[in-house]
């Protein structure tokens, strides 16, 4: 599919199906990401992307199927199981803690990678302390990359969007993800925040190796940023390939113009 | 021009992640603690100590509990009163078991009792959330002040009910007891209370504080990074509780001095609710205003018609008193839902800028 090299996916997802009620989200969707790639998920509004990355992080379980990550099964386990796998996501209509700075914010990021007991961090010294300012300047290097020194101290809830879904970014990045999901990065922005934000999501995965995989609706970004490209409809992959074989495609074509086979 | 915090230029993050980071702050607070320390045990009346200063200071600790658990972790409690009876009683019996041992420890072990007790009745909160909650803590309310009243054995089988608190001593002075003065009492309320603030902020601005706030803020993302929910919960119950605890049993022992389960009924749940809501959720400084306002308010309308001159038949000013504090409730929460300690906080931020308009 992609260059052919027998290095073992990432994450691998093996017919999954997903019923809810009578409606059949997703029927035997199968979806492989090697590590480095960035794959994108599209598919008409109600195609089953979301559902997709849901069961990828544990919030649905799929009725059969399998789901396989960094040679693993997981097809059950719940989503702080999934986050300490090494996979975080960022979600469609922003979910930021709003009572908290964007800089708590961002460490909650690390709380995976933090331990310690409650009696030494009541007294907030030794460990406790050091390992608070050694996630912190990690954190800085995060927000320095993403350009958000100046909104460090905000209460996220009073951030407007753009800045939200760059937060919601850094705070995924902060748990340093071998896979990183997004759902719809770009929704909602005008066309500079979308700029940027395709620029954070290259370097990303330049710059830290992170495997990316992402749902997106404007095509001109998923064909400019994307190495592969899945495409579902209904509840199943009528699609899979380099963004220039999947634009050509007849099925997709159709998804998307709402042509029926004659 | 006074507060402003120009030139004070933070070269580690361990500056910037302070406690107070300004140094105006530092100072102002060190100020407070050491008056809070010296100027009531050597200035202040009798009165002022045994029926203001004191409960202020145990409901305080009591509202640092209930923030941690409703403000920090989001989880509705109205088991207050329960869990501050579960450390009074605690209390009662470990010291007139063990009299040799100090009535800190007892405090402190009390307060674990109280916390073993939060973690049981915090076991719901998986499940249900708000004020579905709320009342699921409400039996562990009911329950424990029935258990306490039924069960002869958690009072020494006193024909009366009444748990009181024996003569006990710190470093030689009596600080429990029909004896202890009250300024020792009063010492030892602040101590403890001062430390705990401590340890609760300490905690807030930290790990455990972050996951609390990431489950109260959104929990659905709190958990797509990791935060374990019941885990995160019940520790919020189990500290809550403990401090719910450590207040209760100072409650009887350094401030009523005897008791019956009457003290801890539903409407210490309610009050120290309310502290919490009127102070700030999410804020130890918000608790302690909020136990200020409620202790000190009515205090402060009782005393102003004869401060004023005004003399008012006893019957109507009681009931104008509770008006007035009624309406004061209404008014701060419609001003400023997010409590004093956020009215605090923009007063703080306007000042930074004054006396210049931008």
């Amino acid at each position: 599919m992609t260059d052919g090299t027998p290095a073992a996916p990432l994450l691998e997802v093996c017919e999954i199906s997903v019923r809810f009620g009578a409606l059949m989200a997703l029927s035997r969707v199968s979806l492989e990401v090697q590590p480095g790639e960035v794959v994108a998920i599209i598919g008409p509004n109600g195609a089953g992307k979301t559902t997709l990355i849901n069961c990828i992080s544990g919030f649905y379980h799929p009725f059969e199927g399998r789901i396989r990550f960094a040679g693993r099964d997981r097809t059950h386990l719940s989503p702080p199981d999934v986050a300490e796998l090494g996979i975080a996501r960022t979600f469609q209509n922003v979910a930021l803690f709003k009572g908290m700075s964007v800089l708590d914010n961002i460490m909650t990021g690390r709380l995976l990678k933090m331990r310690g007991s409650f009696v030494l961090e009541a007294l907030y010294v030794g460990p406790a302390k050091r390992q608070e300012m050694e996630h912190r300047a990690f954190v800085e290097r995060i927000i320095d990359f993403l350009e958000i020194q100046a909104i460090r101290k905000t209460s996220a809830g009073r951030l407007p969007y753009g800045l939200q879904k760059r937060v919601e970014l850094a705070r995924a990045l902060a748990a340093e993800p071998k896979l990183l999901l997004l759902d719809e990065p770009m929704a909602g922005m005008n066309v500079e925040e979308k700029e940027d934000m395709c620029r954070f999501i290259l370097d990303v995965n330049q710059e830290f190796g992170t495997t990316i995989a992402l749902i997106e609706h404007d095509m001109g970004v998923v064909m400019d940023i994307s190495d592969r490209v899945a495409v579902l409809d209904y509840g199943i992959k009528i699609a899979d390939g380099k963004p220039d074989e999947v634009r050509q495609n007849p099925a997709v074509i159709d998804a998307y113009l709402g042509v029926t086979h004659s | 021009m006074i507060y402003r915090e120009a030139g004070q230029f933070k070269t580690t993050y361990a500056a910037d992640q302070a406690i107070f980071p300004i140094a105006q702050d530092r100072v102002v607070v060190a100020l407070a603690i050491a008056a809070a320390f010296l100027v009531p045990p050597l200035a202040g009346s009798e009165y002022w100590l045994q029926a203001v200063l004191i409960p202020l200071l145990i409901y305080s600790l009591a509202a640092i509990g209930l923030n941690l658990l409703t403000g920090y972790a989001g989880q509705l409690s109205l088991g207050t009163g329960g869990f501050m009876a579960v450390g009074a009683y605690a209390a009662f019996k470990i010291t007139t078991a063990f009299p040799q041992v100090n009535i800190i420890v007892v405090f402190l072990v009390s307060g674990l009792f109280a916390a073993g007790v939060g973690l049981l009745f915090g076991i719901p909160s998986l499940r249900i959330k708000g004020f579905y909650l709320a009342v699921a803590t409400l039996a562990a309310q009911f329950f424990l002040v029935w258990l306490f009243n039924k069960v002869a054995w958690f009072s020494n089988y006193a024909s009366s009910g009444t748990i009181t608190a024996p003569p006990r001593t710190v470093f030689g002075v009596m600080v429990t007891g029909p004896e202890a003065t009250a300024p020792a009492r009063y010492v030892v309320a602040l101590t403890l209370v001062v430390l705990f603030a401590l340890a609760a902020k300490n905690l807030v601005r930290g790990r455990i504080g972050r996951s609390w706030m990431a489950i109260r803020d959104r929990d659905i993302a709190a958990e797509i990074i990791g935060v374990r929910p019941l885990r995160t919960k019940l520790l919020a119950f189990g500290i809550s509780s403990f401090y719910c605890g450590v207040a209760g049993a100072e409650l009887v022992f350094l401030y009523l001095g005897s008791a019956e389960t009457l003290a801890f009924d539903i409407t210490i749940s309610f009050l120290i609710l309310f502290m919490v809501i009127i102070g700030g959720l999410g804020s130890i400084l918000g608790s302690f205003l909020g136990a200020a306002f409620i202790v000190l308010v009515p205090i402060f309308l009782t005393n102003a018609p004869h401060a004023l001159g005004l003399s008012v038949p006893v019957a109507l000013q009681k009931q104008v008193e509770l008006m007035i504090f009624g309406g004061l409730i209404l008014f701060f929460l419609i001003v400023e839902p997010h409590g004093l300690a956020r009215l605090w906080q923009i007063a703080k931020e306007k000042l930074r800028l004054w006396p210049f308009p931008h």
